[in-house]
């Protein structure tokens, strides 16, 4: 049994990976097909499903809507897909309304708006709270006044409330873009209104033309044309998505338009878009709960995009697919299960745990692979366009690292620090994207395939194997220290592994910084300008120099190596994360906040390692510390 | 005597005393571009020989730092005695050769970088040529020696050395003097309140500064602003003073008659003259559908000559600059004349004089190669032992 083990793991796994990445059977509406329609929003084409997730991690920090929060998990609290939620919305709003769509976190926040706390009988959890509830009449007022008090403030002013509040406030404004995308928000029957429009328009132009000409004209017809016309530029002001396809694709492919726009032309005379009455027929069918006649409409409107714009509906159905089948967030499960197999062969040196862990950490490397270049397909980029991106890449390129380190010394130790940091990176990739689109577009500084492919690459090769570098020594001290398992061999195995890495590492960190000293100089004439992301990557280098320099000129035998080692991670960390906290130069394209915690407690916990590592020899569980005193 | 200076001056412990040295005061100098914006924390943490830091809420706490000209100069002398030293030429060390020239050349062209290279900018509105660029560091005060004459500008200037110093100039083509009276590095200069300021005279005697007064203010340390200096002269001609008159960038330029001649002093920035002209032809601002997230800059503009002979037309756009006698122009900024987006389109370049632009990427070059030579040798050897 033990023998196969080592296949039927990741066999498992993988049937798990492949079993879900169908693609679930619709029920009565067609959601599917629904989500894989095209739009414009952020300024790239993308499919509904994306707009419908992105915009509830903005809401809430997840990708579903649970209606029940409530209820605990085992009580199946009833939970709507982003897509389902989205239509929801955009059809009938008078109902979602009334759904807790929106977290509230801050207990400050929570009684500033008077919502109420966690009590069952009331059906609230204290943290998800419905439309209805933040922006009720009194609310909607103090969410105004207060949101402009802390916008006027500088980013790093702002305090745990302000931020919470300017969260609520721009989910808040999200969710009122949506609920007017394919139809002003208090429509009842919007199929049957745009049908009456076509007869209003005619006479209220009329007696809107006879009145600015002075001639007597009839108030009743202008009137009846003038409240939709309020209704739609309010629809259109508002900037909710650009849901309305070109109606010369060939000759102008960008120009689409919103609805309140596209109305806004009718009324002046020029013809309705399809599209319109398209999506009319839909939220009108889905309202009245007539799920053929929707699943029709949505099928007709399909079908004419497929012709007209089949580049589009490829690119965003693929995107839709890729929503659905979140590689990242299962190689990280899979990380998880290898960690936790590699770490249990040191503790008895089964080698049947050991070979498992290959296999799944092999599997997770392949998942991880396909979606980081799915990722770059849908793009069209280099693999590294934004934090969110340089996370997956770090860990991509340390897993790699860690399986080569593993085919030398077959020790478990690659494994362990692969996967380890790959959960690590894809975690942090998860909590970076909560906070935008991940597949947005580029600023125009950034716009050169060639410096994101050289530089950007090459650093972040260079973040990553410092990183490796740095959980070699912490595996040093760690099973050093509180263990008997590591043997003086295995000691000195680590210590080459830690300067063969760090070589690597100064390496590709010297030659991604230098690149983009020439990217700098190619694009704004000056090679070196002392930015912040500059700075870091030079202090990488710096360290690694140090580090080489030190063990060249014997100053630091292998405990010290360790220490500087893993004091690396703290150079890295800061560079990734610590200077965009800064929230000044060129490369500060990720204010962030939240971070700052996380980046403080890794700090403590490397110097604290530092810390053990300095311990005298007589406290560590291990003979290493003796046998590198010799 | 001078053994234990040579081990020193030689050694490994020296370099690594360096390096961490160095990460530290790349670290304070990055944490000190928050207060102190990025170029004043430039020039006080890099382009220096010592400094301090202190965390701008409690500042007496303060941590001496070595400056960027101190650690590399060291770096230098130590690198190089170092070889001279202890290192013999072997071709197992043929990397770590190559790899510490490459440093060597980083090093003395990031020196070179920093004394001859000059930033400028040259900006206008669609139409408009400039035959000169500004520096946004520095001003000078002009004066224009025959503002009747519209064909040709023949101008005398002086720059900000001799003006904060307080010297007195004179020129051939000038026929007074200017003594500087009042030098303010950055200064708010606004009109004279007639019940406020009763006890405070004016700025000057002649000009706009009899309706004026100026205050000084301590230098700007935000990245986007400049300071803004303001000057006090008094003109002396041959029969004797002239009175004084006030200068400032936020003022237009003065009209002084002398000797039945009009001039026309300004203070204003730098600037530097070239022997062509630049034409802003076109300007093209695109932003990414339905957003305001910036797509693409681009700028036309026809080099012009004095001759008419050689000139073109060139596009210049992000990361993709127009290199043209000595000179590299990169597009920087774009706007427009007028707020709602209906005036001439304006753009700024950002111009630089690089003699020393080829260092680094040789420098890139030779440490790149070295380096995956030095590793290949370690790795080769190092499979080789395992296999």
């Amino acid at each position: 049994m033990k023998t196969k083990l080592p296949w039927l793991i990741p066999l498992a796994f993988l049937v798990w990976f492949l079993g879900s990445a169908r693609m679930p059977a619709d029920k009565e509406f067609s959601l599917n097909r629904f989500g894989g329609l095209p739009v414009v929003f952020n300024g790239r084409h993308q499919p509904l499903d994306s707009i419908a997730r992105n915009a509830l991690l903005a809401l809430r920090g997840k990708q579903t809507v649970n209606l029940e929060p409530w209820k605990g998990t085992f009580e199946r609290p009833r939970i709507v897909s982003a897509t389902e939620w989205l239509l929801t919305v955009m059809a009938t709003p008078e109902v979602t309304d009334q759904w807790p769509a929106f977290r509230v976190d801050h207990p400050e926040l929570i009684s500033l708006l008077g919502l109420p706390d966690k009590d069952r009988e009331k059906k609230s959890d204290g943290k998800h709270y419905a439309w209805s509830q933040v922006a009720s009449d009194r609310n909607f007022q103090l969410m105004q006044t207060n949101s402009a008090v802390a916008e006027e403030k500088k980013a790093e002013l702002r305090t745990p409330f302000d931020q919470a509040l300017l969260r609520l406030n721009s989910a808040m404004t999200l969710y009122f873009r949506l609920k007017n995308t394919l139809q002003p928000q208090d429509a009842k029957d919007w199929a049957a209104e745009l049908a009456t429009l076509d007869q209003l328009i005619p006479p209220g132009i009329a007696a809107a033309r006879a009145s600015e000409a002075g001639r007597p004209y009839d108030t009743n017809a202008l009137e009846a044309l003038l409240r939709p016309v309020g209704r739609m530029q309010v629809m259109s002001r508002l900037e909710p998505p650009l849901v309305i396809p070109p109606q010369d694709p060939a000759r102008q492919p960008e120009s689409w338009t919103r609805t309140g726009e596209a109305l806004m032309g009718h009324i002046r005379g020029e013809p309705l878009p399809a599209a319109v009455s398209d999506y009319a027929a839909m939220v009108s069918a889905f309202r009245q709960g007539r799920g053929a006649d929707f699943n029709q409409a949505v099928g007709r409107y399909h079908d004419r995009l497929q012709g007209a714009l089949p580049r589009e509906i490829l690119k965003t159905s693929r995107e839709q697919f890729f929503n659905h089948l979140a590689p990242f967030y299962k190689a990280m499960v899979i990380y998880v299960a290898a960690f936790l197999l590699a770490v249990y062969y040191w503790f008895n040196f089964a080698d049947w745990a050991r070979r498992s862990a290959f296999g799944l950490i092999g599997l997770g490397f392949l998942i991880h692979t396909v979606g980081l270049l799915f990722r770059m397909w849908l793009e069209g980029r280099p693999p590294v366009t934004n934090l969110y991106s340089s996370a997956i890449f770090i860990g991509w390129g340390s897993v790699v690292l860690g399986m080569l380190l593993e085919r030398f010394w077959r020790n478990s130790i690659g494994l362990v620090v692969a996967s380890a940091i790959g959960f690590i990176t894809l975690v942090i990739a998860h909590n970076l994207s909560l906070k935008e689109d991940t597949l947005q577009m580029m600023e125009a500084v950034l716009d050169t395939n060639f410096w994101l492919a050289t530089h950007v690459v090459i650093v972040t090769l260079g973040y990553a194997s410092t990183f490796v570098a740095g959980f070699l020594a912490i595996v040093y001290i760690v099973r050093g220290f509180f263990t008997k398992s590591l043997d003086v061999n295995t000691g000195r195995a680590l210590a080459r592994m830690v300067y063969g890495i760090v070589c690597f590492a100064t390496l590709f960190s010297f030659v991604g910084t230098v690149l983009g000293g020439i990217w700098a100089d190619q694009s704004w004439g000056r090679f070196w300008g002392w930015d912040p992301k500059e700075n870091g990557a030079l202090i990488i280098v710096l360290w690694n120099a140090l580090i080489l320099h030190a063990r060249w000129g014997a100053l630091v035998k292998d405990r010290g190596l360790m220490c500087l080692a893993i004091a690396g991670n703290i150079v890295t960390a800061w560079s990734w994360f610590g200077v965009n906290m800064l929230g000044i130069g060129l490369h500060s394209y990720g204010w962030m906040s939240g971070a700052f915690k996380w980046l403080a407690l890794f700090v403590i916990s490397q110097l604290i390692l530092i810390a053990i590592g300095f311990l005298p020899a007589t406290t560590w569980r291990s003979t290493v510390p003796k046998a590198d005193a010799r | 005597m001078l053994k234990p200076i040579i081990k020193l001056l030689t050694s490994l412990r020296l370099t690594v005393t360096l390096l961490a040295l160095g990460v530290a005061v790349v670290f304070f100098g990055t944490l000190a571009q928050t207060s102190d914006g990025l170029y004043v924390a430039q020039s006080r943490y890099f382009r220096s020989w010592f400094s301090t830091w202190s965390p701008h809420t409690v500042p007496w706490i303060v941590l001496p730092l070595p400056g960027g000209y101190l650690l590399g100069t060291l770096l230098l002398v130590n690198l190089i005695s170092a070889h001279l030293q202890r290192f013999r030429f072997a071709w197992k060390k043929s990397g770590i050769f190559l790899t510490h020239l490459g440093i060597i050349l980083l090093l003395l062209g990031q020196l070179f970088t920093d004394m001859f290279a000059r930033e400028s900018r040259m900006s206008f509105a669609e139409g408009e040529g400039r035959n000169y660029t500004e520096d946004f560091q520095k001003t000078e005060l002009a004066v224009l020696t025959d503002a009747s004459d519209r064909t040709y500008d023949s101008v005398v200037t002086i720059p900000e050395s001799l003006l904060s110093a307080r010297a007195e100039t004179t020129h051939p083509s000038l026929p007074f003097t200017i003594r500087v009276r009042e030098y303010h590095e950055n200064a708010l200069v606004r009109a004279r309140a007639p019940f406020v300021d009763t006890n405070r005279p004016p700025a000057s005697t002649e000009g706009v500064g009899t309706r004026a007064v100026v205050e000084g203010r301590p230098p700007t340390r935000e990245m986007d602003k400049r300071s803004m200096p303001a000057l006090v002269a008094e003109l002396i001609g041959s029969k004797g003073s002239l009175g004084t008159w006030l200068f400032s960038m936020v003022l237009d330029p003065q009209e002084v008659v002398v000797e039945g001649k009009l001039f026309r002093i300004s203070l204003r920035d730098m600037r530097y003259y070239q022997p062509f002209s630049v034409r802003l032809l076109k300007t093209t601002h695109e932003t990414y559908l339905g957003t305001t997230r910036a797509k693409n800059y681009q700028s036309r503009i026809r080099l012009e000559h004095p001759g008419g002979t050689g000139d073109r037309e060139v596009d210049i756009y992000m990361n993709n600059p127009l290199r043209y006698s000595g000179l590299t122009f990169f597009q920087s900024q774009m706007g427009n004349e007028l707020r709602d987006g209906s005036g001439r389109g304006t753009s700024v370049f950002q111009v630089v004089k690089n003699p020393s632009w080829i260092a680094p990427y040789v420098g890139c070059g030779l440490v790149a190669a070295g380096l995956v030579v030095q590793f290949m040798i370690h790795l080769v050897g190092f499979i080789r032992k395992k296999a």
